[in-house]
């Protein structure tokens, strides 16, 4: 009888110290992996400034920190003046470009109609008990929510960083956004 | 049928609409002790399936029960944790 044992096979295998040494590597891996913030993450970059367009930022921020999601939101260009204290109680709806809106084009065009259109979609907010932009604003940073104001466009714009809601976030660029979207699970720009 | 719920508080949103019923059952939920279960009252149509939907994808809440009675949805959800 051969007390050979099978060496073919024996020498494909992995050395004990090979294992081992595998056994480490996926150790610290799990570690690492358990260590880190286990929560889900949300990152929107918010660009538009008009009354319609300032609702899905918010609607979307509220309501996944609602579902427990660490949110930010990066606004930049005409996304800026959601988080401007003044501005964001006045901004306007037009009806030019906008095919849903029930006057034509060359109407819409008049000197004042953003204003009427304005005042319309306002009332129909108020009927509604729609929430308005402030409280959903208020409500996102009550909740936990972090807005950031892109430094680049404050400066563009000649906004004053004190002309932002107490809360936001300023001195923020794109890498800032950038590193905030690998890390979130959902990444919106609206 | 009318749900039959020990409830601790009562949570009324009726005549708010989207996101509001949702945003504001989660910071009333957060003031309940474990166990316990909040009644929401909404108008909004939406609530219903929303409702269902966060509590679905939030970790320490669970829906018990949904009803709708005169136009008033009514939503008991449970703190778990």
């Amino acid at each position: 009888m051969s007390t050979d044992t099978p060496d073919a096979s024996a020498d494909d295998a992995p050395s004990r110290a090979e294992l081992a040494a595998r056994v480490d590597e996926l150790e610290d891996a799990l570690t690492e992996a358990a260590d880190e913030d286990d929560s889900k993450k949300m990152s929107i970059i918010a660009t538009k400034g008009t009354l319609d367009m300032a609702y899905p930022p918010l609607i979307l921020a509220s309501t996944a920190a609602a579902f427990g999601y660490d949110v930010t939101v990066f606004h930049t260009f005409w996304g800026l003046d959601i988080l401007h204290e003044e501005r964001s109680k006045d901004l306007k709806l037009s009806s030019v470009g906008n095919p849903n809106m029930p006057v034509p084009n060359a109407v819409a065009a008049l000197p004042g109609m953003d204003r009427v259109t304005t005042k319309m979609m306002e009332k129909k907010i108020a009927d509604n008990d729609t929430a308005t932009i402030e409280e959903l604003l208020e409500t996102s940073l009550e909740m936990g929510v972090e807005f950031q104001a892109c430094q680049m466009t404050i400066d563009l714009m000649d906004y004053d960083e004190d002309d932002f809601y107490d809360g936001v976030t300023t001195g923020v660029g794109a890498a800032t956004a950038l590193q905030d979207m690998a890390n979130a699970d959902i990444q919106l720009l609206v | 049928m009318s749900a039959e719920f020990d409830t601790t508080e009562t949570l009324d949103v009726k005549s708010a609409s989207c996101p509001m019923p949702v945003v504001k059952t989660k910071s009333a939920i957060d003031e309940l002790a474990e166990g316990e279960i909040l009644e929401v009252l909404a108008t909004d149509s939406g609530s219903m399936s929303d409702i269902d939907g966060w509590a679905s994808g939030t970790e320490g809440v669970e829906l018990v029960d949904q009803e709708e009675a005169d136009d008033v949805y009514k939503h008991y959800v449970r703190k778990t944790e």
